[in-house]
């Protein structure tokens, strides 16, 4: 009697093997790499926890083109080394149609070739410029472009008249990526670069840094590159020498967070980024409006924390992929990466996506909003 | 160089350098009851700040401090009774392995109690865009917290191990373990009272430093780091050396800045350490012959 029951669980089982791959095989397979951990968790967790929650959202209505998507998650905890075999992983092993991800620059760079060589499609969340410049034909990324963020900061800059200034940038792939446009495009802004310096992601007092900037009496407006919590401490430090210098910084401000940690400190700082971090103050039947009220509620709602220009960058490659799958028709890598390309404006959490063959980013100088810090909340710039 | 830089300058070296200090004594003190290098050193800091960060919901700023750091000193002693007490001879080697364990089990923990987030306390005077100034130079009210509270707290631990029947117990146990027992005192005790005692030093100091620097579950390696450095500077087990090793180390620090690019600022430290390791194994304050009797 044993010995037959034992048969029977032992078939079931067999049974079971053969035909769960069979159920399987329609799912649209979609990897992620992403730092949900670590130390750059501020950029990896929201992106982690928007695609989960876009997932089961396209899942729940039925999925895309009546196929339902399996996202196959990957934390990188910000380790490149690791973000490397994760993409072999997931191209070789999982066969995903895209991966999204990585959160950084620095981790992008390295795995670009392998996106390449392995033809897969490659959404990276990550800002620097040079992952879509040159352009390699299986890479896209969805954050703004760094020039344009240069570009838009310098022209604030001009218009109050300040000309002399000091760069701090952080030592991420972001913040060097960035220090080099900020350094290449002064010029044509009139701009001096009269201080140039790098802190560590992980400093914990830059007060000597500050104080050397201050002493040089040549510096009107200090430009804070950074995509990490030391750049709070950069602007506690400026505001504790009593010091009223203007302060700028990047899109990698885009975190309350961060004004949370600078406090006070954070007031008047003034910064382009996504308008996700203003969605209810943009005017009814802007085309980006309605998406991002609702990503903002579902998306607060659901975690109880406020959403951040990051999980953007996830929402933007979650989006590009399905209206790529829709458009191809298709799971093919190849067919999906010639559809990205032909997207036409497509409204999403950063901008309105046009995507062409030498254009992998899709976004314009359009895609930022000057914004500024008040009363520890993001508001339009200038604030009214 | 002007005065006012100057000021600005020694204030930011001497901020860096009292935590870097008190992580350094906090190694000493297990140093010198135990004869290894406790590397989760920099976790209690971190558990002080981010305890006391959560108990301020609940209780006013003194309390939630107060109560962190018991906690703190708990959990130390929890450490010390679960993982060392029952080891019976065991070598360097095992030891240092098993701290630095410790250190990930505890960062892995925090993670998951308090998330990836930073956390800091609010300043204890004013908020962050509160100054004052100083000979021209202007700073944060905090940074006199954290070197008072540091100051203080060397102060009191010089007292207690002079005029205190416990301090001297642990001196003794440090000097020489066999006279020890012979003398009818428990070493176990001791070392588990160490633990204690450097886990309650770390958590303060997590606690003053906070609202300037910050809390983060994976903050305690790098404060670890820069405090086994200080540690190796000042000479192992020699607490006076700590603080100015660690004042030294800070102060380097902050006027590299004005001489090379502030990247170059870590790598000035370790290069310090490796001179030490190279030149003055047993640390610039630190006796040769001292650091030979020592079975490490």
């Amino acid at each position: 009697m044993k010995g037959i029951v034992s048969k029977v669980v032992m078939g079931a089982a067999a049974l079971g093997l053969l035909l769960a791959p069979a159920a399987w095989a329609e799912n649209i397979k979609v990897g992620a790499i992403l730092a949900a951990t670590g130390p750059m968790s501020f950029l990896g967790g929201p992106e982690t926890r928007t695609l989960e929650m876009l997932v089961a959202e396209t899942n729940a209505k039925g999925g895309i083109n009546g196929n339902q998507v399996e996202l196959i998650l990957k934390d990188s905890t910000g380790n490149p080394e690791k973000a490397v075999s994760f993409a072999k992983q997931l191209i070789e092993e999982d066969k995903v149609v895209v991966i999204i991800g990585p959160s950084s620059s620095g981790e992008t760079m390295q795995i670009k070739k392998i996106a390449e060589d392995g033809k897969t499609p490659l959404l990276s969340c990550a800002a620097a410029e040079v992952i879509v410049d040159p352009v390699a034909s299986y890479v896209f990324k969805t954050p703004q472009k760094d020039s344009d963020a240069v570009k838009m900061i310098y022209k604030e800059m001009n218009k109050l008249g300040l000309a002399n200034i000091a760069i701090l940038v952080d030592n991420t792939g972001f913040g060097k990526a960035g220090q080099e446009q900020l350094v290449k495009i002064a010029p044509e802004f009139n701009i001096k670069v009269a201080e140039n310096e790098v802190y560590d992601k992980a400093a914990n007092d830059l007060s000597a840094v500050v104080a050397k900037i201050k002493a040089n009496k040549e510096v009107q407006a200090v430009v804070n590159w950074s995509v990490v919590p030391a750049q709070s401490i950069v602007a506690k430090n400026i505001r504790q020498m009593g010091w009223d210098v203007p302060i700028f910084q990047s899109h990698g401000f885009g975190n309350i967070k961060f004004v949370e940690a600078a406090g006070a400190a954070a007031d008047g700082i003034i910064f382009p980024a996504s308008r996700l971090l203003i969605a209810s103050d943009l005017p009814d039947g802007h085309p980006q409006k309605a998406l991002l009220v609702k990503y903002k509620k579902d998306y607060e709602d659901k975690y109880k924390e406020n959403v951040s220009a990051f999980g953007g960058y996830a929402y933007d490659a979650f989006v590009i992929f399905e209206a790529a799958v829709k458009k191809a028709g298709s799971t093919d890598r190849d067919k999906v990466r010639a559809a990205i390309e032909q997207l036409k404006g497509l409204p999403s959490a950063t901008g309105i996506f046009t995507f062409s063959e030498k254009d992998h980013n899709g976004l314009t100088m359009d895609a930022f909003q000057m914004m500024t810090v008040k009363g520890g909340k993001f508001v339009a710039y200038p604030a009214k | 160089m002007s005065t006012e830089l100057f000021v600005q300058y020694l204030f930011a070296g001497i901020t860096y350098g009292s935590i870097y200090a008190i992580v350094a004594i906090g190694f000493n003190i297990i140093y010198n009851t135990t004869g290894i290098i406790n590397f989760a050193q920099g976790e209690f800091v971190m558990l002080g700040g981010m305890i006391a960060i959560s108990l301020l919901s609940f209780l006013p700023l003194p309390a939630a401090i107060a109560l962190a750091v018991l906690l703190t000193m708990i959990i130390g002693a929890l450490i010390e009774i679960i993982f060392i007490r029952w080891l019976k001879n065991p070598s360097v080697l095992r030891m240092i392995i098993i701290t630095i364990g410790i250190s990930i089990l505890t960062r892995e923990a925090a993670v998951h109690i308090w998330g990836e987030n930073i956390r800091a306390l609010p300043y204890f005077v004013g908020n962050e865009i509160t100054t004052i100034g100083i000979m021209g130079a202007r700073i944060s009210p905090q940074v006199l917290w954290v070197v008072g509270v540091c100051g203080v707290m060397v102060a009191v631990l010089h007292l207690f191990f002079r005029t205190t029947s416990v301090g001297r117990e642990m001196r003794a146990c440090a000097a020489n373990r066999l006279a020890t027992i012979l003398c009818g005192i428990n070493p176990r005790n001791m070392v588990t009272f160490s633990f204690v005692l450097s886990a309650g030093m770390g958590a303060l100091a997590g606690c003053v430093m906070s609202p300037i620097t910050y809390s983060q579950y994976d903050m305690g390696t790098g404060l670890a780091i820069k405090g086994f450095t200080v540690a190796i500077l000042g000479g192992l087990g020699n607490s006076g050396g700590a603080v100015a090793a660690g004042l030294l180390l800070g102060i380097i620090e902050a006027f590299s800045v004005s001489v090379v690019p502030l990247a170059f600022q870590d790598a000035i430290a370790i290069t310090i350490l490796l001179l030490i390791l190279f030149v003055r194994p047993h640390g610039i304050f630190g006796s040769g012959e001292a650091a030979r009797l020592k079975a490490f």
